[in-house]
């Protein structure tokens, strides 16, 4: 079995698989039973000043989006930091710290955005017994009004500046949690770099309504017939964070800085994915959420089965695919593929053909018998058909090897890579090497 | 003395009316609103969809299962209705094994097809259960049509013609509408009156009326409809049934099949309606499966079905096969009767295993029987001068019978299953072809 051992900037843990700052950290027994599931470790959810406990709305808290069968996609929360009395969470991370020296326990720090309260904060937490801290720039509700959370995190200064002060007044390691809504993630990972970061964590969640209630005609969670934005997350969020995570594991100013993976895990393959796209770790919410603490279990098993078929281990696989993220216009214009069909597995639902035909290409031929072939002179290799087939492998896009023809073109498939940057068509082409 | 399973002849009060009750319940009870949504949930809205195709009456199954998913059921009934209006009936007793569930490509693809028939009663119930009609009728045309027959043909025909702004006239032989789907159609696929119901739901278009107790030869002449009326439709079913053409088949215990579905039906008390010991079946169809599991129901010891050719030729699917193996029906495939043997009443009846080509072998057996059901076809009847295909009425294009203003649909035209949907649907399409022949006469 592969070693699934962690070291995340320091901090030990037997499994790369992390709960997120979230309701699901938010108490000592919810803690100890993450721990007894096989979490590898937690972020404690965000702690706050000293002083009157934050106050949660006592009506739904929760909003989400299904797909077929119920099966939740994604998740809106307009829950605030813990609203639970500082000292007492204190206590019970001192406690469980104790009990789980093995595991991981990081603690979710939002305070204003003064040197004095952070400060303050870092000095209540330093014997706890825990072994790092995660700072909360990213929840984009709620506390972002007051001038917390997002509203740090959308301004790089800030985040550099408190960055700063944590590093100062604390020795523990300092993982800065960053927030999606921003136009580019780059800036507000520099920033926590040049603040001293030992790593950044994202995404925290998105800005969303889910839905509207058409009866009362109001955002959902809906409070006494008004609902304000909350922070999306689960499955639907993924493509986001992967997408940011692989920003800043390849951006020259931020390139191997550490990175906790969040955004959408819900299975050993997505974390997988994670760590492939530069992801030292992973932290988990949504899945937890909706399946309770013993999914940790299958991504273990699952992620140890893969590295053991690859033969590989966590840190080969860590950042793998983030050479191979590139910009668009370094993509080989001379690959070409084309659709193809297996006859043998298709069902003949037709949805391929209603999709290219209606959307698309008018690359695939219907026959009054609903055998569907693709038309090699039309497919362009969208791909449209692959993700819209319910059959899994059933439509699959084959190279058409260098040296055929491209049916749709005529031509014949150069055997040299060929991309936009000295493209003809491109009035700022460079001169091909 | 109280009747059980072992009494022999043909008595009533077999079973307790509470395991009556249980045996006559729904079939297949409604689905809730979760089990809709999950079983909604695995259409595919399939391109020009296969079961579309298979659906006589080419309901829009993709998209009334969309509008269930979304949460509008009485959208989706109205897509049914508007294809079937005894769609209600039809998601009852359709053999949607081998129409749209056998097209569907989640039947292909892992041998689960969605479930399209409970989808649609759970749509349309919805739909009855609201009181909601959703069709209204056309401003009136002064035109006035016959409709012979108050089965499915007739009430789709009659809909049709009253929604164009027709006035209709239904005549039936029968005490109430419906046909077979109030007389012919067993107990546990209808419950709760809902052929009634349904009648009654369909009635609220107006400009319909219903008169019993009438058939063609029977206060009923085609000449004397032609006359006081501006078209005619024949929907008038095969109401004479098949000869055994055995020795014997007169005695006492040797009935109809028919005429037993449908005094259970009417059975206010199915405590009070006598029953075989030992019940001999004879036929492969619908109607030969329906006597003998209800037979069996009612609490006969033993129920043979015989039928003359080998399974693959049943005419009964293998949902219907299976439902009655599991009620307990013994099933015999290639025999014919030969007599049938007692001394004034029924004591046995003896069989000839024959081949495929319906040859005698020889060889011979004999059941214990205190009541024969024949099942073995209807013919038509009261066709008068109407030219014939086969033994049915000849139609051509949509239901145009050999004389001119006469339409005919359902079981006694030629061509079509005779199945509820087939009925419906030629009821319907001989609806438009009046109503258009009706409109160019000006």
């Amino acid at each position: 079995m592969a070693d699934l051992s962690s070291n995340f900037v320091g901090i030990k843990s037997p499994n790369p698989f992390w709960l997120a700052s979230a309701p699901p950290t938010d108490k000592e027994v919810n803690v100890r039973r993450a721990f007894d599931a096989g979490w590898g470790g937690v972020v404690w959810k965000t702690l706050g000043s000293e002083g009157p406990p934050i106050v949660n709305v006592n009506g739904p808290r929760y909003g989400a989006i299904w797909g077929a069968d119920r099966r939740l996609l994604g998740l809106n929360n307009i829950e605030l930091i813990t609203d639970r009395p500082l000292q007492v969470n204190l206590d019970e991370i001192r406690r469980v710290k104790k009990d789980y020296p093995d595991r991981a326990l990081v603690i979710s720090l939002m305070v204003p955005c003064d040197e004095e309260s952070w400060k303050d904060i870092l000095h209540r937490i330093e014997d706890t017994g825990a072994d790092g801290v995660e700072l909360n720039f990213g929840c984009p509700h709620g506390m972002a009004e007051r001038g917390m959370g997002s509203a740090v995190g959308q301004v790089p200064e800030y985040i550099e500046m408190v960055t700063a002060w944590v590093k100062h007044y604390s020795k523990m390691p300092c993982i800065v949690k960053l927030t999606p809504n921003v136009t580019s993630i780059l800036p507000p990972a520099i920033a926590a770099k040049r603040g001293g970061a030992d790593a950044v964590s994202l995404i925290n969640t998105v800005k969303s309504i889910t839905n509207v209630d058409l009866d009362d005609f109001s955002p959902f969670p809906m409070i006494d017939g008004k609902g304000s934005h909350g922070g999306y997350c689960g499955p639907a969020v993924k493509p986001i964070a992967l997408n940011m995570v692989g920003e800043i594991a390849r951006h020259h100013e931020t390139r191997g800085l550490p990175i906790s993976g969040i955004g959408g895990v819900t299975t050993w393959r997505d974390a997988a994915e994670f760590m492939a796209m530069g992801a030292g770790n992973v932290q988990v919410c949504t899945a937890a959420m909706t399946y309770g603490f013993k999914i940790v279990e299958e991504m273990i098993s699952g992620l140890s089965q893969y590295l053991d078929e690859k033969a590989m281990t966590q840190t080969q696989l860590v950042g793998r695919a983030v050479p191979n993220f590139v910009e668009w216009q370094d993509l080989n214009l001379n690959f070409v593929t084309k659709a193809k069909i297996d006859q043998d597995l298709c069902i003949s639902c037709g949805r391929c053909f209603a999709a290219c035909e209606d959307t698309s290409h008018q690359a695939i031929d219907m026959s009054a018998e609903r055998v569907f072939t693709v038309k090699d002179d039309e497919c362009v290799a969208c791909n449209l058909c692959v993700n819209v087939c319910p059959v899994q492998g059933c439509i699959t896009m084959e190279r058409v090897e260098p040296g055929k023809v491209d049916a749709r073109t005529g031509k014949v498939v150069p055997a040299e890579h060929g991309d936009w940057t000295t493209h003809p068509n491109n009035p700022m082409r460079v001169a091909a090497e | 003395m109280t009747a059980n399973a072992l009494t022999p002849g043909i008595v009533s009060g077999r079973l307790p009316p509470d395991e009556l009750g249980t045996n006559f319940s729904d079939l297949h009870p409604k689905l809730d609103d979760h089990e809709a949504l999950v079983a909604a949930d695995r259409c595919y809205f399939c391109h020009d969809a296969p079961c579309i195709t298979a659906c006589p009456t080419d309901i829009n199954i993709p998209l009334f299962i969309r509008q269930i998913s979304t949460g509008t059921p009485e959208a989706a009934a109205k897509t049914i209705l508007s294809q079937n209006i005894l769609g209600g009936m039809c998601a009852r007793v359709c053999p949607t094994e081998t129409l749209c569930e056998q097209a569907c490509v989640r039947e292909t693809a892992e041998g689960k097809p969605v479930r399209i028939g409970e989808l649609q009663r759970y749509a349309t119930d919805r739909l009855m259960d609201k009181g909601i009609h959703p069709f209204s009728r056309a401003a009136s045309t002064g035109r006035r049509v016959a409709v012979v027959g108050a089965g499915p043909a007739g009430l789709a025909c009659a809909h049709r013609l009253a929604m164009k702004g027709h006035d209709v006239v239904i005549h039936d032989a029968r005490p109430k509408a419906g046909g077979l789907n109030e007389f012919g159609i067993a107990a546990y696929k209808s419950t709760g009156g809902y052929a009634q119901k349904e009648v009654e739901w369909l009635m609220q278009i107006g400009g319909i009326t219903v008169k019993t107790g009438v058939a063609l030869g029977a206060g009923l002449t085609l000449d004397g409809l032609k006359a006081e009326y501006d078209a005619v439709f024949l929907g008038i079913g095969l109401a004479g049934v098949n000869a055994l053409g055995a020795e014997g088949e007169d005695k006492t215990g040797v009935m109809d099949a028919v005429e037993f579905i449908a005094e259970l039906r009417q059975a206010g008390d199915l405590s009070k309606l006598p029953v075989g010991r030992d019940v001999v079946v004879i036929g492969g169809g619908m109607t030969a499966i329906d006597a003998a599991v209800q037979a069996k129901l009612l609490g006969a010891l033993n129920v043979t079905l015989v039928y003359r050719r080998g399974r693959d030729r049943m005419n009964a699917s293998p949902f219907e096969q299976d439902l009655a193996a599991s009620k307990g029906v013994r099933i015999v495939t290639n025999a014919s009767p030969v007599r049938v043997i007692g001394n004034g009443s029924l004591r046995e009846i003896e069989f000839e295993y024959t081949d495929d080509a319906l040859k005698p072998t020889g060889q011979t057996f004999r059941l214990a029987a205190d009541q024969v059901f024949k099942a073995i076809g209807q013919t038509l009847e009261g066709s008068g001068a109407l030219a014939l295909e086969g033994r049915k009425i000849a139609v051509s294009g949509a239901g145009r019978t050999s004389v001119a203003g006469v339409w005919a649909g359902g079981d006694c035209a030629s061509g079509g299953d005779d199945l509820t949907v087939t009925a419906v649907a030629e009821g319907r399409d001989a609806a438009e072809d009046i109503h258009t022949s009706l409109m160019a006469e000006g």
